[in-house]
């Protein structure tokens, strides 16, 4: 830990509910109006949703209502190569639930995350001005959640693979 | 721990990890493999050589195909492979502490 690192917050917490669910659950030091803000506006969702390193997100359109639908698209700095996920809202409770359709679009840069869409569940609970908030992801088969276990690491594997040799040999985060 | 660091040294090769993703969908054989990843059937079968000695995936004698999948047991430790997609999340979760924190600090202003 260098001095100038944040007051240490739990890192994102992974399990797998179900054979076919992925649940990812991480607190937040913020109160629930300020995560939904950033969770749902474009102009903020670009400067966090960016996944693995050397990839920006020039389309994020979202429509955040029941019934309302979402675009999101990724590109590679270095090649241009753009993938993305697109769905709709099922269900939409402010500041506590955002129900949706997910589907992976390979785009020009491929990747198996299974042939039909997601269902995410992401729920927001605040408790004294910490946010927690949980993903569950539901794939449509077992076969499909494994496969997009295994693309996700495939995306950010150089990095990942560097901070993880680091946590496994220090045998502690 | 040194059949795990030994299953991790499979998959540090981004080849090997998008053979292993691909099965993950179902088997396939060598052939398959080679036109997915535009790669010459000595690569794919070296690849894939590293994958079956790490245990991670098995080949049937059927034929002359010898069609891949993988060994689910292999992948019984998840630890690992959830660890690698947690760090993903956790690196979008920090930008977005980040946000929050301008946020936060744009209210008290």
């Amino acid at each position: 830990m260098t001095p100038s690192a944040p007051p240490s917050r739990p890192p994102a917490e992974v399990t797998l509910p179900s054979e076919n669910a992925v649940c990812v659950r991480r607190t937040f030091d913020a109160p629930v109006d300020l995560v939904w803000r950033a969770y749902t506006e474009p102009a903020l969702m670009h400067r966090w949703l960016l996944g693995p390193p050397g990839w920006s997100m020039p389309v994020c359109d979202m429509h955040v209502r029941t019934r309302g639908t979402f675009l999101w698209r990724w590109r590679n700095d270095d090649d241009g190569k753009e993938f993305g996920f697109s769905g709709e809202f099922k269900e939409v409770v402010l500041h506590q639930k955002i129900v949706s359709t997910e589907l992976f679009d390979p785009g020009d840069v491929g990747g198996t995350m299974g042939e039909g869409a997601t269902v995410n569940t992401v729920t927001f609970e605040e408790s004294g001005g910490v946010t927690t908030m949980t993903t569950l992801i539901e794939y449509a088969s077992q076969a499909d959640r494994d496969a997009a276990l295994a693309t996700g690491m495939t995306d950010g594997m150089e990095m990942s693979y560097k901070r993880l040799d680091a946590v496994l040999d220090g045998g502690a985060g | 721990m040194s059949e795990l660091s030994h299953t991790f040294a499979a998959l540090s090769d981004p080849t090997r990890m998008g053979i292993v993703a691909h099965l993950a969908t179902g088997e396939c054989t060598v052939n398959e493999l080679v036109s997915k990843f535009e790669l010459t059937q000595p690569t794919i079968s070296a690849h894939l050589k590293v994958l079956e000695g790490a245990g991670l995936i098995s080949r049937t004698r059927r034929a002359q195909t010898r069609p891949c999948k993988l060994r689910p047991e292999a992948f019984k430790d998840l630890d690992i492979w959830l660890e690698r997609y947690r760090t993903l999340w956790e690196g979008n979760y920090r930008r977005l502490d980040a946000v929050l924190d301008d946020l936060k600090a744009d209210q008290d202003s």
